[in-house]
């Protein structure tokens, strides 16, 4: 259990996937320009890494790795290079499937989390929070409790932006570095802040 | 056809940069970039994977259903990706494993996508496969600029190979330990970007908000 948490400190705050991996940079740079729709994008992403974390996890212990078809008869049958595009069949379609779920059930969460569903599918965060489950060789639970944290982290670091953003707006920043390289400097200023935690060790 | 091939080759390069313009493909461009030799070879990945699945691409584009697009994309791009995966295990397993879940991730890298979408869905293999690869080399120029530098005056060396002796080893250069940590990158190319719009002023964004001076009474 301590591992577990010690697990959960480090993927939100010491390897941060946003800021310390430059993981799902594309939509960090894109969608942080208001507090709102950042959490907003920033839960779906959470909701999306906690399901698709552990479920590839089973398709790796169940069907990929060296021996795992044995329950089939096939003990011999190595299918670790199918690894990339299964993983990223099962985040396309878990994203798919969640998108048809809310809009049936909840659809006042639809409505607010519709837009960025389609976007989380291209979203490297996620599908990097896969392959690192699977270098790191993470069983069910740390993989459960890595997916979960790893997009707390995402969703904190894009809030986090997206305020600095909204004040940044008003500050008299020179001609060319205006939007889009501003942005990438607070994102460099910020990726230093969270560095100070890389010394912590529970 | 509007636009020549040599445009479709070279306006990538510095004019619609897709790093540096169409904020395609930062991700990996940030995290590969603190030597010279990986950054080198995680362009030519990103060039052959972006030409090649543009040209599948384009070769399907009239029988593949608007409504599952981005599934059929995904497969295509994946497919070439395993296939890039598995010759840098072969041929170069060191740079592979310093390049760990980043080569996996040109999957997800926008700039494939995002080329197959916007173009390769609408134009001829050949044209789709000469658009590809002017936009892996505008992302590789982006890369190799910003591996230059931090390789350079991170490490006093390029390509491995000493240039500048460092402090340490006996000779001159204190080296920017910095540029060789994560952040730094971040702002490499937050001045690359600066330099180039101050170089083609056209392509700055507008301001949100005007700062007024007031005249004081």
């Amino acid at each position: 259990m301590e591992g577990l948490i010690a697990l959960a400190v480090k993927a939100v705050f010491v390897e941060n996937l946003a800021l310390s991996f430059f993981l799902g940079m594309c939509t960090f740079i894109a969608v942080s320009k208001k507090i709102g729709t950042a959490i907003g994008l920033g839960i779906s992403v959470m909701i999306v890494q906690a399901i698709t974390v552990p479920a590839n996890n089973l398709l790796l212990t169940y069907l990929l790795k060296p021996g795992a078809l044995a329950w089939a008869g096939f003990p011999d049958v190595d299918l670790t290079f199918l690894g990339l595009i299964s993983y990223i069949g099962v985040i396309a379609a878990i994203v798919q499937i969640l998108e048809m779920f809310l809009d049936k059930y909840m659809p006042a969460l639809y409505n607010a989390l519709g837009i960025f569903l389609p976007l989380i599918t291209v979203n490297c965060a996620i599908l990097g929070g896969s392959l690192f489950m699977v270098e790191r060789d993470y069983d069910f639970a740390q993989a459960t409790t890595y997916g979960i944290s790893s997009g707390l982290g995402w969703a904190l670091a894009i809030t986090a932006m997206a305020g600095v953003r909204e004040k940044l707006k008003y500050s008299d920043v020179p001609d060319g570095l205006q939007g889009l390289g501003i942005t990438f400097i607070t994102a460099g200023l910020m990726a230093m802040a969270f560095m100070s935690f890389s010394g912590v060790k529970l | 056809m509007s636009q020549t091939r040599r445009e479709l080759l070279v306006d990538p390069l510095v004019d619609n940069n897709p790093i540096t313009l169409q904020v395609l493909g930062i991700c990996s461009s940030l995290a590969v970039t603190s030597s010279l030799k990986v950054a080198l070879v995680m362009a030519i990945a990103v060039t052959l994977v972006t030409a090649f699945s543009s040209m599948f691409i384009s070769m399907l584009r009239n029988h593949i259903p608007s409504s599952i697009r981005i599934i059929v994309q995904m497969v295509i791009i994946a497919s070439l990706v395993i296939v890039v995966d598995q010759l840098l295990k072969a041929y170069a397993f060191e740079i592979s494993k310093t390049l760990s879940v980043f080569v996996g991730l040109i999957i997800t890298n926008c700039i494939v996508m995002g080329r197959a979408e916007a173009f390769a869905m609408k134009n001829p293999p050949i044209d789709s496969f000469i658009d590809g690869i002017g936009n892996g080399l505008g992302y590789g120029f982006i890369l190799m600029l910003v591996g230059i530098i931090r390789e350079l005056f991170g490490s006093g060396s390029l390509f491995g190979v000493t240039l500048l002796q460092t402090v340490n080893n006996g000779g001159w250069y204190v080296p920017n330990g910095l540029l060789l940590l994560p952040p730094s990158a971040f702002f490499v190319i937050g001045l690359l970007i600066w330099a180039f719009r101050t170089w083609k002023p056209e392509q700055a964004e507008e301001r949100e908000y005007k700062i007024q001076t007031v005249e004081a009474h």
